[in-house]
């Protein structure tokens, strides 16, 4: 495998507009003889699709929600990010570039990062047309606020339910293309494997979810747009159906993975309530804006919060990082979490928590200003927890909230399959080893919007008359092995359930390869995954038959293609011996406890490519060299 | 907690449907609804019974897959609220609910509690959008939006898309989410060119699809979990009006066509 990013050459600011004028171009009427598969409607996916359309691609679009709207998307509260510099503090393209690259712990590739601020801008002004109703001033213009660890004002946002107004303007776009006709919407629809004929991806085999039949699509080229895989934890804040198949798939059809072990542990979620717990709530991170985040100075001190005078209170992030304070990135205020509870510190009734107190921004601003930035977050808190954070602080933990890592792709967002392009969280291309707050939704829209539009057509622009069949040796073959899986998992009949194997996962990928990692855990855990999906294999449970809508066979086909992937996961974060973003090495720390670094030796891509059942994976380095951004070890001090 | 639920089972599309009681003798208050439904599934895996089929997704209230009808109510008793949200803690010891699917001719029922909301994409996709093509906008701030229009904008756009008033309504009509997206395009200055256009052409899909008529009972505000407003409906009946008055004004100016 050898993996060419395809990075344009020149200064970085001309980059992107060198690459797109040595693009090769698919002239308007030959647009509509080319048919793009594009698997998802996130922002990614929704945006793609409906732009794609608008050129005249012929678009096939693909979700497993029964609407293209209820992509996980949907969910994302705080805002997005945008170099528009409108509140004149000194923003700029290079700034956020600048910030993305130092806050993704220097372990993105510059060329990409730059673009993604490039056309930031352009994605707020494509939004506001769509008729986004982002928050204003009273002046009528555009409200923006700082978000996570930036120091400009530079997120925009729509009450706490950003990603909702952002994904409903892309699904309304691509609605208005499928009236058109020019897209054809597939929802209730998985994707289960890819095709790959003549080392090109040529399709795709999915399940319509209503009806249990399966059926193959075939497509000059591949897009997917299948979001990030966090739940092979288990538990995270991601919707229930999030899930890696589609990459997964992709994968072990010859799409190399990047980075699987960098994931974002968020520091603000409300903490788990019990065994029967079956996902994480996020309390959107702008209310570290307000909130102090605390815990008692004496350790098992189990006053409540009010009666806790404040010299007894340690605001370990104020503490810590003066300058950043409450705002310091977001895998930072997390592993400061983990160190107090650690000391048992924690609050609540598993001491697995910290508090987030709005007190005195209460007494400052008042109770209305609160309630106007975060009304509908609190009232969230209150009807989950019966607690009123107006009065009582909040409890908050870390829980698993987002992958950086995903297939590997080139400048171009193509994969290592030729073909095969993949957006949104299901790439790894922007966020280096930690994501800053409000930088997912640019980047699904970036891709979406401005990236994918223009690659395409490079690729296309060679393959025109190219005819396209399903009805071929190599779709028969992957078609076959869908079935045969699927009468597999329907026909183990054993004694445990699809969700008591996933929370084993969980359990063991939290443990061992979560907030904080070392080599002893990851070797007990790559040691032992290999049998919990041996156990799965000869003892799941999943009733009814592959004909009709069966929820339990939908996620045993996820759980499955998560317990592989945990291996892999865990393979890459054993490797990796350093600590960098999300990606805390016990054995590599400052002696502050701070992430160490080694830039000599780890300064690359980790793509791994899959060897076959059985084997290991095997790993591919791609340099990443830091032309603009000085390497630096971080610093919110 | 113990209670006791009735749950509508369907195998399918076509299969006969009835209600099947499930004692559950340990609910944590902590729970939320769809926890417990998760519990109990798990339950009659292992017993061999196969589990309630329900949709769901977030399970933060955002985005609109969940719901069913809670004894009679849509997402149940508390205001402002999808199943997903509601916990347990709000329920006696000793009750007994009802889980029914929506009940609506335009939401065929799939599989026990999951129903088909297509038409909801069907009306959207009749005109609830602004076209405008990626990447012919112009710079965001060139046009500015009172700060007014733009909350009640974000008020009607907050519309999860979940069902919850049409099952609610006698009429079974779906008047409250095509009168959110009507308004909230009708409200901000980027949705003025196709505004007329619009509102008609939803509203003849509205009819298109199998939902009754709105006679204002007012029952799908009072379930809907983000709280729209019936003055939404309002706005767009009123458009709706004011663009039948203005088709009528232009065909008699062209000399019309009779
Ligand atoms: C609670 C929460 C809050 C967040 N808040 C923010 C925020 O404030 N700012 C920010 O920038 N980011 C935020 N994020 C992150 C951000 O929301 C996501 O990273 C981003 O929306 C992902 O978009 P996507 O288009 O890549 O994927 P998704 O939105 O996850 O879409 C995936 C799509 O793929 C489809 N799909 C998946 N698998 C298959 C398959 N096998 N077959 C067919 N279809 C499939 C799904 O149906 C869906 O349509 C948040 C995330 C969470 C969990
Ligand atoms: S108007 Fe309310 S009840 Fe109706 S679909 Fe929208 S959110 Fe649901
Ligand atoms: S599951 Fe998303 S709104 Fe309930």
């Amino acid at each position: 495998m050898r993996l060419d990013a395809r990075i344009p050459a020149g200064p970085i600011e001309g980059k992107w507009e060198r690459c797109k004028f040595e693009m090769k171009l698919v002239n308007p009427a030959n647009k509509r003889r080319f048919k793009v598969l594009v698997v998802g409607s996130g922002l990614a996916g929704a945006s793609a699709a409906a732009s794609l359309g608008e050129l005249g691609y012929e678009v096939e679009c693909f979700c497993y929600q029964d609407s293209p709207r209820r992509a996980h998307s949907i969910s994302a509260q705080g805002g997005i990010n945008a170099a528009k510099n409108y509140q004149n503090d000194g923003d700029s393209v290079f700034r956020l570039f600048y910030d993305t690259v130092k806050g993704g712990d220097f372990r993105a590739r510059e060329a990409n990062v730059y673009r993604l601020a490039e056309v930031s801008g352009a994605i707020i002004d494509q939004c506001v047309a769509q008729g986004v109703p982002f928050a204003r001033e009273y002046g009528g213009l555009l409200a923006n606020r700082s978000f996570g660890g930036a120091q400009v004002s530079r997120t925009f946002y729509a009450r706490g339910q950003t990603g909702q107004q952002l994904l409903l303007g892309a699904y309304q776009a691509l609605e208005r293309q499928i009236a058109l006709g020019k897209v054809r919407m597939f929802t209730r629809t998985e994707m289960l494997d890819l095709v790959v004929e003549d080392g090109r991806a040529r399709g795709i085999v999915v399940r319509d979810l209503k009806t249990g039949e399966i059926r193959r699509h075939a497509g000059h080229a591949v897009v997917l747009a299948t979001g990030g895989y966090g739940n092979a934890f288990h538990l995270s804040t991601n919707a229930k159906g999030c899930n890696a198949t589609a990459i997964w798939r992709a994968h072990k059809r010859g799409a190399a993975f990047a980075n699987p072990c960098y994931t974002q542990i968020h520091p603000t979620c409300i903490p788990v309530s019990g065994d029967y717990q079956s996902k994480l709530t996020l309390m959107s991170e702008s209310l570290r804006n307000d909130g102090r985040i605390w815990v008692p100075l004496r350790k098992g001190d189990t006053r409540p919060a009010g009666e806790i005078p404040e010299a007894e209170r340690d605001y370990y992030l104020e503490r810590r990082y003066p300058a950043f304070g409450n705002l310091v990135p977001r895998d930072i205020a997390s592993r400061a979490a983990k160190q107090v509870c650690d000391e048992g510190r924690g609050v609540g009734p598993t001491g697995l928590g910290v508090y987030l107190d709005f007190s005195e921004s209460i007494g400052r601003l008042g109770r209305a200003a609160i309630e106007e930035r975060y009304g509908n977050l609190f009232e969230m808190y209150e009807r989950i927890t019966g607690e009123d954070p107006y009065s009582v602080p909040m409890r908050i933990f870390p829980a698993v909230h987002y992958t950086m890592g995903g297939l590997w792709v080139d400048y171009h967002l193509m994969s290592s399959v030729q073909g095969l392009y993949v957006l949104g969280e299901a790439n790894f291309s922007d966020h280096g080893a930690n994501r800053l707050g409000a930088s997912a939704l640019m980047q699904g829209l970036a891709d979406g919007y401005f990236v994918i539009p223009y690659t395409i057509g490079d690729d296309l622009a060679a393959r025109l008359g190219e005819k396209v069949s399903s009805d071929t040796p190599a779709f028969s073959e992957v078609e076959t092995g869908v079935r045969d899986r699927l009468r597999k998992l329907t026909s183990i009949r054993g004694k445990r359930t699809v969700d008591s194997f996933h929370r084993e996962l969980g359990q063991v990928m939290w443990a061992e390869c979560g907030m904080g990692r070392n080599a002893t855990g990851l070797r007990r855990a790559i040691e032992r995954l290999p049998g919990l999906r041996a156990e799965f294999w000869e003892n799941v449970n999943v009733l009814g038959s592959g004909d009709g809508l069966n929820q339990s066979l939908e996620k045993a086909g996820r759980v499955a293609d998560f317990l592989e992937l945990g291996e892999l996961i865990c393979r890459d974060a054993l490797h990796r011996e350093e600590s960098c973003g999300g990606h805390f090495r016990e054995e590599h720390q400052t002696p502050e406890g701070e992430a160490l670094r080694d830039d000599e030796h780890f300064r690359y891509v980790a793509a791994w490519e899959w060897a076959g059942e059985g084997r290991e994976p095997v790993l591919h380095k791609e340099p990443l060299e830091f032309e603009y951004v000085h390497l630096a070890q971080r610093s919110y001090k | 907690m113990r209670l006791t639920l009735r749950v509508w089972r369907q195998a399918g599309p076509s299969a006969p449907g009835r209600l099947v009681t499930y004692e559950l003798p340990d609910v944590s208050e902590h729970m939320s609804f769809l926890e417990m439904l998760d519990v109990l599934n798990e339950r009659l895996t292992e017993k061999g019974e196969e589990p309630i089929a329900f949709d769901h997704d977030c399970r933060e209230g955002i985005c609109g897959t969940c719901g069913f009808m809670i004894s009679g109510i849509a997402h149940g008793k508390m205001p402002a609220t999808t199943v997903c949200q509601l916990h347990m803690r709000h329920f006696r010891d000793g009750e007994e609910l009802v889980l029914e699917p929506w009940r609506s001719k335009a939401f065929p029922v799939l599989r026990d509690l999951v129903v088909d909301r297509g038409a909801f994409d069907r009306i959207i996709q009749a005109g609830g959008y602004v076209a405008v093509n990626t990447g012919t906008a112009q710079d965001a701030n060139a046009i500015p939006v009172a700060k007014a229009d733009a909350d009640v904008a974000m008020d009607a756009a907050s519309c999860i898309g979940c069902g919850a008033c049409v099952a609610q309504c006698p009429n079974g009509a779906a008047q409250l989410f095509t009168a959110a997206k009507v308004s909230q395009l009708a409200l901000l200055p980027q949705g003025q060119p196709e505004r007329w256009q619009r509102v008609e052409r939803m509203v003849a899909q509205l009819e298109r699809e199998a939902f009754g008529s709105c006679t204002n009972y007012g029952e799908c505000e009072a379930v809907c979990p983000k709280g729209v407003s019936l003055d939404f409906i309002a706005m767009m009946n009123r458009d709706w009006l004011r663009n039948v008055f203005r088709v009528r004004r232009e065909s008699r100016a062209t000399g019309g066509a009779g």
